[in-house]
């Protein structure tokens, strides 16, 4: 995706770009709203027009895999952004009307109201944390979509209500989710190891396509794994 | 939305290995190498302890740099073929539901050469050692197999004398590769024990590779001048001047053990003799007796 992002193709570059404001719009949006303490409304205009600026000026073809991760580098081309446009106090004219991506405000807002948000000390971890989160709602939408596609929509039935469970005590035993899904025990296990197996592939495919080089690939899943 | 709990447990997914389902439990790491983790573990189906040693990475799954998947199973392969007192038995391999490989295999308890050299055992303890390690390397040349990574590190002894010879993740298999000295092209080995054709990456290695390695593991076990000159020959540059295999080594300590001439050391007269006195201690000390009572009763009989 980073390599892609400097294409001189245009469609190449754009396809990159999409993937890459997916995978980040939600932790951007919220970077902002807590460290920059905007608004939820001015946030989402930043939000946008960070990623405006980031698209006509390329922002990201200057990216050195080999001097700082990507998601350190973007958050340091956030924070001088962010910090520009505050003193030229000038919203409108960052992003004007041009609606580059898809911000839900709500669906952001709500997240943040389940994450405490004023124990936030330290930024680059809150800002990792948040990358992390992203990634795995894409790779959980990625799973959902594979699962229905293959008529497999239990599989990610028992993903969904076991592992993606909002809290511990809300987990169900597989004895429960035995009785719920018409399944017996033994395939309770089955399938949740295979749904995992599954995440877990399209979690790597997903970060793969995050990283500009094998190296980097490697530093991330090290961190991932360690 | 993914809660706080959710991401602390899809995380939790990704750092250690998933045995649900298993019939093993995890217990402890005993140790981390190159390739894998290897865990303690209880074999619930047999109830016993066993060692399993899994990829510890998920990175193979997407083939960006591949290898230490393939690896494991390699050397999961190759210890099962090598059915030997002195290599360590592998009783399962297999895919966890995570995706990632492993193999169990016994669990030895006891320490690591390194370690065990470094408390109070004697010379002789020490060789019996090196030759049961010399046997169980021999006997994987005979089956086709090149360690290529010998060193104390990979050598355990076990509580009751046991030596088992493990790591053999970097062996070349000349059974499936023939003629393959390295393989994918890659210098394995660990410097210090590494042969200098190894180290080069040299097509044409081949067994002798471990006799070096066994030659410089020769010279952390003693410094009598002809074992010096033993491990000096074992661990020559140039590998067709070494011991052509692993039992011609064992054999040269083997007599130096015995007290006899060793192949690689030219002796002067008087360590010979004083060798061979060693060697024959009692005889000579019974004709030295029957020598002086000999004489003595001459002189005292005297006519």
């Amino acid at each position: 995706m980073v390599v892609a992002i400097r294409s001189p193709r245009t469609d190449v570059r754009r396809s990159a770009f999409d993937t890459l404001v997916t995978a980040y719009w939600k932790p951007v949006f919220k970077y902002v709203r807590l460290k920059w303490h905007a608004t939820p409304e001015d946030a989402a205009d930043l939000t946008q027009a960070f990623f405006l600026r980031a698209f006509e000026k390329d922002f990201f073809a200057s990216f050195d895999p080999s001097r700082a991760r990507f998601r350190t580098y973007l958050r340091l081309c956030l924070d001088g952004f962010v910090s520009n446009a505050r003193k030229a106090d000038a919203r409108l004219k960052r992003g004007g009307a041009v609606r580059l991506i898809s911000i839900d405000v709500g669906e952001a807002e709500r997240e943040l109201r389940h994450q405490a948000p004023n124990a936030v000390d330290d930024f680059d971890a809150y800002f990792h944390r948040e990358w992390l989160r992203s990634l795995f709602a894409s790779a959980a939408g990625r799973l959902r979509e594979a699962c229905v596609a293959r008529g497999r929509e239990a599989r990610f039935a028992l993903f969904e209500q076991y592992d993606l469970a909002g809290e511990d005590g809300e987990r169900p035993t597989y004895a429960e989710l035995a009785r719920r899904l018409s399944l017996s025990a033994a395939d309770v296990t089955n399938e949740l190891a295979a749904a995992r197996r599954e995440f877990r592939r399209l979690v790597m495919e997903a970060l793969r396509e995050q990283c500009a080089t094998d190296e980097e690939f490697e530093a991330e899943s090290r961190a991932l794994t360690a | 939305m993914i809660s706080e709990p959710a991401l602390n447990r899809l995380s939790a997914m990704f750092r250690g290995p998933d045995v649900s389902g298993t019939r093993y439990e995890l217990v402890s790491v005993l140790g981390r190498g190159g390739m894998g983790v290897v865990y303690l573990a209880r074999d619930t189906a047999l109830d016993r302890e066993v060692a399993l040693k899994i990829v510890d990475r998920l990175v193979d799954e997407t083939h960006a740099r591949g290898g230490n998947a393939s690896a494991l199973a390699h050397e999961a392969r190759i210890l099962a073929r090598l059915e030997h007192p002195g290599i360590v038995p592998v009783h399962d391999f297999g895919e966890l539901p995570d995706g990632r490989l492993f193999y169990a295999m016994k669990r030895v308890r006891g320490d690591r050469l390194d370690h065990w050299m470094t408390s109070d055992r004697d010379l002789a303890e020490r060789l019996g050692v090196f030759l049961r390690v010399c046997d169980a390397v021999a006997f994987a040349h005979a089956h086709g197999v090149i360690h290529r990574d010998l060193k104390p590190e990979n050598v355990m002894v076990g509580e009751f004398g046991e030596v088992l010879v493990l790591d053999w993740g970097v062996a070349a298999d000349l059974a499936r590769d023939p003629g393959l000295g390295t393989r994918d092209s890659q210098i394995v080995g660990t410097p210090d024990f590494m042969a200098p054709e190894q180290a080069r990456g040299d097509a044409d290695a081949d067994h002798r590779v471990d006799v070096y390695a066994l030659g410089v593991v020769l010279e952390t076990i003693g410094d009598a001048a002809p074992l010096v000159a033993i491990a000096r020959k074992a661990r020559s540059s140039d590998a067709s001047a070494r011991y052509q295999d692993v039992r011609a080594l064992a054999a040269d300590v083997s007599r130096f053990l015995a007290g006899r001439a060793v192949g690689a050391h030219r002796e002067r007269l008087v360590d010979r003799l004083g060798r061979v006195g060693r060697r024959y201690r009692l005889p000579i000390l019974l004709v030295l007796t029957y020598l002086v009572v000999r004489v003595v009763l001459l002189w005292l009989f005297r006519v």
